[in-house]
Order: C-alpha cells, then sequence, then structure tokens
C-alpha cells in the first residue's frame, strides 16, 4: 500500500524572513495516526497547511494519498479532511447548512448529503443546536463541528491541527474515542498536531517532534521514551533567584546527567532516581537553595520533548 | 464546466442566505441611491437650462448617473467580504475544498450583481414616481441595468483583487475614497460631455463609468443607438471578464503568504 503522506525536505519562509520549515520530511503510512508535536512556531501549521495544498513550500515535495501536492492539487483535496486550528466555520450559517455546503463542495447530494449530514450530527452530539447559527455555539460544538465537516465526505487522509485545544477533559475523551474510532474501524489515514503529550501518546502510533522547522525526533512513543535511560529527576527550587547557585550545587552531584534549567525547573537523569534525589537535595542544602517540590519518574513524552525540544513542554 | 457552474451557485447562494439575514444592510442598499436621487435632483436642477446641455428634464437626464454612481459605490466594496472571508478561516478551508478558485469570485460577483439588480430597478421606479420619462421603453431601461452590472463587476472584481493582494481594509478605504468621486465626474453622469473641459472629455473616453453611460443613454433615448450600445458594452464585457479573471489569479499570491 502507498503511504498516505509523504513529505520530503520541505522548506518555507515567510515575506519578512521567518523560517518557519527548513528542510522537513516525514511519512505517515497508510491507516496510522501520526503525531506532530512541537513548540509554538515550530512549523506544524505551516507542514499541515502544505500538505492540505493551501500553501505552496518553497522547495521539497509531498505527496498526499498518492497525489502530488503541487502538481495535482485537485486530486489530493478530493481525498483530504482537513481541520485548520482556526475554525472555518460559515459563523452565520446553521450547523446543518455548514456540513450540507461542505458535502455539496466534495459532490456529496440528495438523500445520501441528507443522511450523512444526520449521521455526523449525530455522532458529534450536534443534533439539538443544528439548525442554530454557528456563531451562539460554544466553543467545544464549534470545535466538533469543525471535525464533523472535514468527515462529511469520507476523507482518505485526515489533518487534524490541535483538535482538542480548548475542549473540556469531558469532550476531549470523547473525541479522542472518535479519532480512534476513525483510524481503527474506518482505517482513515490521521495526521495529527497537537500540543498535548497524553494525547500524542495515546493516540499516535508514530510520532515526530518539530523544533525550528525540522524534525528533530521520530519513533513510536515506546521508542522515544527508550532512548532515555533511566529515571527522570524534576527539582523545582523555592526562588527563581537561586538559580545560579544552584546550577553549581547541582554540578557536583555525579549521580545526576542530561541536567537542564528552565526558570526554577530543573531537569535530569539518573540510572537510580531514588539514590539521586538524596544526594541532590543534600548539595543543594549546604549551598542554601531552598526546594519546592522532587519528583522521580520513568521517562514520559514530556521528557522525550524536553530532550529534543531543549525545553520544557509547557501546554 | 458543470461543477464550476454548480460551485458556483452553491457559494453565491451561501452568500444571500448571509445577506437576507442582515435586513439593515439592505434597506441601506436602497436609501443611498434615494438620497443621491433627491440630492442631485435638486441641486443641479435648472443646468439643463444650459446651452448645449441637450438634455430637456434633468432628472431623465440624472436616473443612469445614479445608477452608474450607486454600481460603482455598493461594488467596490466587495473586498471587505474578501478579508472577512480570510479572517474568518473560512477562505482557508474553501480552499482546501475542491471548490473551483473561480467559483469562490464568481459568487463574491454574483452577489453583488443580484444587489447591483435590486438598487437599480429601485431607482428606475423612484425615478419613475418622482415624474422621470424613459422614452427608451424597456429595452432601454434592460441595457442600463445590464450595464451597471457589468460595471459593477468590473469594481467588484478590482476591490475583491485588492484585499486578496492588500489584506487591509485600509487600503480598500484609501483606494475607494479617491477613487469614486473623480470616477464619476469624470463622466458624463451629471454634466453633460458637452459641457466639459477638453482635457476632461479625453479622460472621459477611458473611464468605464462613461462606456456605461454612453451604452445605457444611447439605448435609453428616443432614438436609441444599437451600434453604440454593442461597442461600449462589448468595452464593459471584455473589462469585466479581464478584471474577474484577474481576480482568480490572486489566489496564487495568497498561497504564497497564507
Ligand atoms: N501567514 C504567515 N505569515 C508570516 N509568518 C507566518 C505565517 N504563518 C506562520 N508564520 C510563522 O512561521 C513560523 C511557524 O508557524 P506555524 O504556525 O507553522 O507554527 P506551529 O508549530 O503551528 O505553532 P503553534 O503551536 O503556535 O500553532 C512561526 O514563526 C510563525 O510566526
Ligand atoms: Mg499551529
Amino acid at each position: 500500500m502507498t503511504d498516505a503522506v509523504t513529505a520530503h525536505n520541505l522548506g518555507k519562509s515567510y515575506p519578512g524572513g521567518v523560517r518557519a520549515l527548513d528542510g522537513l520530511s516525514l511519512t505517515v503510512r497508510a491507516g496510522e495516526v501520526f503525531g506532530l508535536l512541537g513548540p509554538n512556531g515550530a512549523g506544524k501549521s505551516t507542514t499541515v497547511k502544505i500538505l492540505t495544498t493551501l500553501a505552496r513550500p518553497d522547495s521539497g515535495t509531498a505527496t498526499v494519498a498518492g497525489h502530488d501536492v503541487l502538481r495535482h492539487p485537485d486530486r489530493v483535496r478530493r481525498a483530504i479532511g482537513v481541520v485548520a486550528q482556526r475554525s472555518g466555520l460559515d459563523p452565520m450559517a446553521s450547523g446543518r447548512d455548514n456540513l450540507a455546503l461542505q458535502g455539496r463542495l466534495f459532490g456529496v447530494r440528495g438523500r445520501a448529503l441528507r443522511s450523512r449530514v444526520d449521521d455526523l450530527l449525530e455522532r458529534f452530539d450536534l443534533t439539538g443546536a443544528a439548525g442554530r447559527v454557528v456563531r451562539g455555539w460554544s466553543g467545544g460544538m464549534q470545535r466538533r463541528l469543525d471535525v464533523a465537516m472535514a468527515l462529511v465526505h469520507r476523507p482518505e487522509v485526515l489533518f487534524l491541527d490541535e483538535p482538542t485545544t480548548g475542549l473540556d477533559p469531558e469532550v476531549r475523551g470523547a473525541m479522542w474515542a472518535e479519532i480512534g474510532r476513525l483510524a481503527t474501524e474506518e482505517s482513515m489515514a490521521i495526521l495529527l498536531t497537537t500540543h498535548y503529550l497524553d494525547e500524542a501518546d495515546r493516540l499516535a502510533a508514530r510520532l515526530a517532534i518539530v523544533d525550528g522547522g525540522r524534525i528533530v525526533a521520530e519513533g513510536t512513543p515506546a521508542e522515544l521514551k527508550g532512548e532515555l535511560r533511566g529515571d527522570a529527576v524534576h527539582l523545582e527550587l523555592a526562588k527563581a533567584a537561586d538559580e545560579p547557585r544552584a546550577r553549581q550545587a547541582i554540578g557536583t552531584v555525579t549521580r545526576l546527567r542530561e541536567v537542564s534549567f528552565d526558570g526554577r525547573l530543573v531537569s535530569a537523569r539518573a540510572d537510580d532516581g531514588a539514590a539521586a534525589v538524596p544526594a541532590a537535595l543534600a548539595a543543594l542544602e549546604s549551598a542554601g537553595v531552598g526546594v519546592a517540590t522532587v519528583t522521580v519518574a520513568r521517562p514520559s513524552l514530556d521528557d522525550v520533548y524536553l530532550r529534543h525540544a531543549g525545553r520544557r513542554f509547557a501546554a | 464546466m458543470t461543477t464550476l457552474v454548480s460551485h458556483t451557485f452553491w457559494m453565491t447562494n451561501r452568500r444571500l442566505k448571509v445577506l437576507v439575514k442582515q435586513p439593515a444592510f439592505v434597506l441601506i442598499l436602497l436609501v443611498q441611491p434615494a438620497i443621491w436621487l433627491f440630492l442631485f435632483g435638486n441641486l443641479f436642477r435648472r443646468v439643463v437650462e444650459l446651452p448645449h446641455f441637450g438634455a430637456a428634464s434633468y432628472l431623465d437626464y440624472l436616473v443612469p448617473g445614479v445608477v452608474v454612481m450607486t454600481a460603482v459605490s455598493s461594488n467596490m466594496w466587495a473586498g471587505m467580504g474578501m478579508l472577512e472571508e480570510i479572517e474568518r478561516g473560512t477562505m482557508n478551508r474553501l480552499l482546501t475544498t475542491p471548490v473551483a478558485r473561480s467559483a469562490i469570485m464568481n459568487a463574491a460577483v454574483v452577489e453583488q450583481a443580484l444587489s447591483t439588480t435590486v438598487q437599480v430597478v429601485a431607482i428606475i421606479l423612484l425615478g419613475l414616481v418622482a415624474g422621470a420619462e424613459y422614452p427608451g421603453g424597456p429595452a432601454g431601461l434592460t441595457v442600463l441595468t445590464l450595464a451597471a452590472i457589468l460595471l459593477g463587476t468590473i469594481f467588484s472584481a478590482l476591490s475583491n483583487t485588492i484585499g486578496m493582494l492588500a489584506r487591509q481594509r485600509e487600503t480598500i478605504i484609501g483606494i475607494n475614497s479617491m477613487l469614486l468621486l473623480p470616477l464619476t465626474f469624470l463622466s458624463s453622469a451629471f454634466m453633460a460631455e458637452t459641457l466639459m473641459p477638453e482635457w476632461m472629455r479625453t479622460v472621459a473616453a477611458a473611464n468605464p463609468v462613461n462606456w456605461a453611460l454612453d451604452a445605457a443613454r444611447a439605448a435609453m433615448s428616443t432614438d436609441p443607438d444599437g451600434e453604440t450600445v454593442l461597442i461600449r458594452g462589448g468595452w464593459l464585457l471584455a473589462a469585466a471578464v479581464a478584471m474577474l479573471l484577474l481576480s482568480t489569479r490572486t489566489f496564487r499570491a495568497y498561497q504564497k503568504s497564507v
């Protein structure tokens, strides 16, 4: 089977000199959920815009559902569903009208369109509000409609740019279940960008971390976590002003490696976290640095992210 | 081709549904030309008494003038709608669907053409109530309406082009306030060409607003002049098609900046 998405060496600069993508390559296999993680401005949305034919890359090539995005954008558009980071609903139209128009643009019509629209409204729990103008809907309802719109024509490849940002935990859970269902039951390939590591961990079969317009790490969540040896140790200093002294003190603790500072947060790795913590605390205490919290954990995606994007993940 | 027509239809339908939900806006569309008809009709009533003006009733002369001025002034704001689509994110959503790019531009222009038609009919009826006579009959009035629609298309497509390229309301506002009055007064809208200085007549000859007036006046006179109607109408049509094609080309520039 052909890959759902291939991107090779994509480069894009915006007027004004911002280098949004700097040689980004990735592959999404047929039927898989692929997660794209990265800090603000990393280039996630730019990647999605290029793959969905909205923007043109300055360099590089890409295919979606087997079609070249530059040479056959029309074929790509017919094969994809897109949920952009910013909603694209018609605020003055009802939910039902929004869905119906989207279907018509893809050539769905008549009875098939009506039943598809009813179906999606039902599935995303929007039937009650369907006749009302979208402008008056809550943010969560609008986001669900965004996703429903992307599905109206049963796309082969689905792009979700931060689909759950701003949703309450319950709705997010329902959205996760729905995304999982699309991947398993409808074997849709899904490229998902997210700021939530738990979301990527739970949904994505493979994921990539983007930073500065290129992929800095890629693999299954288990592979990426496996790259990190030992436990993660996180300390939170009581006062940010203590940082210089804390640096010096922590530097003497040989059991800690890969130490990084981010404001009051100190992160490090240790082969045996339980033994390293007392040593670290003792060193800090003798330097007169107060510690607010200490945690020791098995490696998480958060740590993977920290290591590759060079900073702590703050959603 | 059939998808282009059907996409244009559905995209127009979408815009009209929004338009009818704004009755205040529709009302303004109708009140504005009524005010102009009243103001100019009273202000310039006696210019027909000037030698060589060439018309017996200023009201008869004024109706096509107000029609073209209205067509220009309402259509030149079309670009604001494009900016709104971009800001709302609807433009980006549409551009990732198979919708024909030209359908997006066509729909904007067709919506404008429909509201222009409503405005033109309203002006014609108002003129009738005020006592204007239309010796050219229904044929003359049809030419007047078509000329207004074509003229409107030139300016709405121009405005859409500016909106897509400049992406700023201020640019549209600036260009419009700069253009409307010169375009109107460098034409025979309110003053007979015979009374214009020589240089103005030269400029007016290249002014699409004047082409529309030439066509309309030729068709609306007691002795309609089909040749002028066809030639000026042809120019208007060519300019409208060219502007529409140009406006569709702007999607390529948009793709670079999005
Ligand atoms: N239309 C644009 N014009 C100019 N610069 C842009 C445009 N879109 C994005 N950029 C810049 O390109 C870079 C990458 O932006 P992009 O939106 O792809 O980031 P992102 O990873 O999606 O970030 P976020 O997590 O905040 O959504 C940023 O520096 C951004 O400021
Ligand atoms: Mg983004």
